[in-house]
């Protein structure tokens, strides 16, 4: 029996700054993981950066931003293996890049296309939730499911720091503790909940505090160190594999950009809070971090970048060249075995359309 | 063939669907040692193990939503609600993901869950556990709905919601569990969806009804019996409606009387009656009247019988709809 101990106060670390901070490494990282790392980064922040770009050029509709929070994706879902499930909020529509999910798909989410909307049983990645905390109960119904039948397989959740205030976190946390089932429940905590600061969210200490009052261990990381994300996902990991249970994560981040496109922060952020997290960026520290290691070149960034920019255009071709979406399809899927009354329904929508 | 109490026969459903597929998990509040609060779920931990019959944490929402995650690892769970109002707080994963994943994987994943629960006044019980909510759910897409009013129709809908591939709703008429006895079938029973059953032949006028009301509109139908020919239709599923059972049964009569105990906005009663005007207008020779609840919280169980619709409300309509 695994004994819960309080929450770390302390922010876990491995990158340092290249001065002061020495920086740290993880066991069991070669080179080319480490480089793949990098690249997971530089494609989901190549897919932010051009996402809001597509915004403003009437592409893609509304979009939630996650730029800076790239490093507690691609750290978290690296400590994974295939055959577990990732169920993510709508801040990590992309994370399914990771699994193989297309550029394409993702953004044909965002353009309210029906191709956008994919199989979660081909990427071991669920829809993108949108109701805020409620994919969490999922991600530990699956995960006890999982154990019951005596399958190997773990889930991770992502949601945000105005997540933990929702009943469905509450309840998920309970589950999960009760069931001992294998899931991380992944908190990116930045500080926002589109104009509500943390302060006003929560009077705990820290989010992680939370997790003790469900007999979860809690665990504090910097949400912008990908090794330190990738190590504490893996501690987790390994726990739920030895049948201990769930582990709380609260990956500390600053949200740097606007909520979403339809957002103007400069109402309520502050700006020199904003410019400092921008300085100290997930991408450019772990980049930097790499180069002093002497695994990345100037050259080699330059390589991976425009791998990824190349990417995000052939996606939005393949996504702008989707053929419209046949109306018939609001029907669909909405049944196995759809009432009667559906058919009629139908029936008149094609006779009208036809006419 | 045994003669069960409408409470029995959900056990004896929930035990012959768990012995015919493994998987198959019950889940709620208090299901598995006590059994249930109404018994319904007595001695599924003892024959299908802690794993199969769960005790959950008192958190509705979150019975639900660890069901959805269920369905996604493989299994078929049947999850009780306590008491009708209890189930409110779970709308949150009802509307926003139950009545949706599937059309959200388009098609490529499948939620067959089922939700039951005791539902309906009369039985002098405290607040909150008298409600009708039907019509909460009847409204999500996605969800199907049932509510049978005898225990053989409590058996073979709740095996038909539990085989269904989509989410279904049965709402079980606890007023009834333990007053209603017939002979309900030994082993697989099912009653399909969507088909409704006449529960009194007649030729003067259709009484709609469902559930606790069925045995009202038997009461009524049968006060009037000197007076005209009443039909009662028990609708037995809201979602499939038997849309054809209704139309066929009122061609005949000509008169509609519908009878819900919820309250009367936008219930299910109106539904019956718009759906009556836009299919069966020519083949009525009088208005369809409601007899609902009223549109007021669930009284005081002191005066509560002044709200259910009862017997003299019901021939009361009746006989302004046959004079017309």
């Amino acid at each position: 029996m695994s004994r819960v101990l309080p929450a770390e106060a302390d922010l876990r670390r491995v990158i340092g700054d290249g001065e002061a901070i020495p920086d740290g490494e993880v066991d069991g990282l070669a080179a080319d993981d480490l480089l793949q790392l990098y690249r997971n980064l530089v494609l989901l922040r190549t897919y932010d950066e051009r996402s809001v770009v597509y915004h403003r050029q009437g592409r893609i509709g509304t979009y939630a931003i996650f730029w800076g929070h790239e490093a507690l994706q691609a750290g978290s879902v690296f400590a994974l293996e295939g055959r577990d499930w990732i169920f993510p909020a709508y801040r990590e529509s992309a994370i399914g890049l990771l699994r193989g999910i297309p550029v394409s798909t993702v953004l044909s989410w965002w353009r309210g296309h029906p191709s956008g909307w994919w199989n979660p049983t081909e990427y071991n990645v669920a829809s993108i939730c949108v109701p805020i905390a409620t994919q969490i109960p999922h991600a530990v119904g699956f995960a006890w499911g999982s154990a019951l039948k005596g399958e190997d397989r773990v889930a991770l959740t992502l949601f945000g720091d105005g997540a933990t205030s929702e009943g469905a976190f509450h309840e998920g946390a309970t589950f999960a503790g009760v069931t001992k089932a294998p899931v991380i429940l992944f908190c990116n905590n930045n500080q926002w909940a589109i104009s509500t600061p943390l302060s006003a969210q929560t009077a705990a200490p820290t989010l992680a505090d939370k997790a003790i009052g469900y007999g979860i261990p809690g665990v504090r990381v910097d949400g912008t160190d990908v090794l330190a994300v990738y190590e504490a996902t893996r501690d987790a990991v390994l726990r739920a594999r030895a049948g201990d249970g769930p582990t709380f994560i609260e990956a500390v981040t600053y949200r740097a950009a606007p909520h979403a496109t339809a957002d103007d922060p400069s109402m309520y952020v502050d700006a020199d809070r904003v410019q400092e997290a921008r300085e100290n960026e997930c991408v450019g520290r772990y980049a930097r971090y790499l180069t002093r290691l002497g695994v990345l070149s100037d050259s080699l960034a330059e390589k991976i970048k425009t791998e990824a920019l190349e990417v995000m255009r052939a996606g939005i071709a393949q996504a702008e060249s989707e053929p419209p979406a046949d109306p018939s399809l609001v029907f669909e899927h909405a049944y196995v075995d759809p009432p009667p009354s559906q058919h009629a329904d139908e029936a008149e929508l094609r006779r009208i359309l036809g006419g | 063939m045994a003669d069960l109490l409408l409470v029995e026969a959900v056990n004896d459903a929930l035990h012959v669907e768990m012995e015919r597929d493994p998987s198959i998990l019950v889940m709620g509040e208090d299901v598995g040692k006590l059994g249930g609060v109404f018994r319904a779920t007595a001695g599924l931990q003892d024959r299908f193990g802690a794993d199969r019959c769960v005790d959950t944490p008192l958190a509705e929402a979150g019975i639900l939503g660890t069901a959805v995650g269920l369905c996604m690892a493989g299994w078929r769970p049947v999850v009780e609600m306590q008491y009708d109002a209890f189930s409110y707080p779970s709308l949150d994963q009802l509307i926003n993901h139950v009545g949706r994943y599937r059309w959200r994987t388009r098609g490529t994943m499948t939620f067959p869950l089922t939700i039951r629960m005791p539902y309906g006044g009369g039985v002098r019980a405290p607040e909150l556990h008298d409600d009708s909510p039907e019509t909460y759910y009847v409204h999500t897409p996605g969800v199907k709905v049932a509510i049978p009013s005898t225990p053989s129709d409590a058996k073979g809908l709740l095996a038909a919601a539990i085989r269904d591939p989509d989410p279904v709703v049965v709402l079980e008429p606890k007023l009834h569990y333990r007053t209603a006895k017939e002979e309900v079938p030994a082993g697989e029973h099912v009653v399909s969806l969507g088909v409704s059953r006449v529960a009194r032949e007649g030729s003067d006028l259709t009484i709609v009804a469902y559930g606790a009301m069925t045995h009202v509109a038997l009461g009524a139908a049968e006060a009037l019996a000197d007076e005209a020919s009443c039909e009662v239709l028990d609708l037995r599923s809201l979602k499939p409606l038997d849309e054809d059972g209704l139309l066929a049964s009122v061609a005949k009569t000509g008169r509609v009387v519908v009878v819900q105990e919820a309250p009367r906005v936008c219930g299910f009663a109106a539904e019956v009656a718009a759906v009556l005007a836009e299919k069966a207008i020519f083949d009525l020779h009088g208005p369809v009247i409601r007899v609902t609840g009223y549109d007021v919280p669930y009284p005081y169980w002191q005066i509560e019988d002044a709200y259910m619709p009862s017997v003299e409300r019901v021939v009361d309509a009746a006989r302004r709809v046959l004079s017309a």
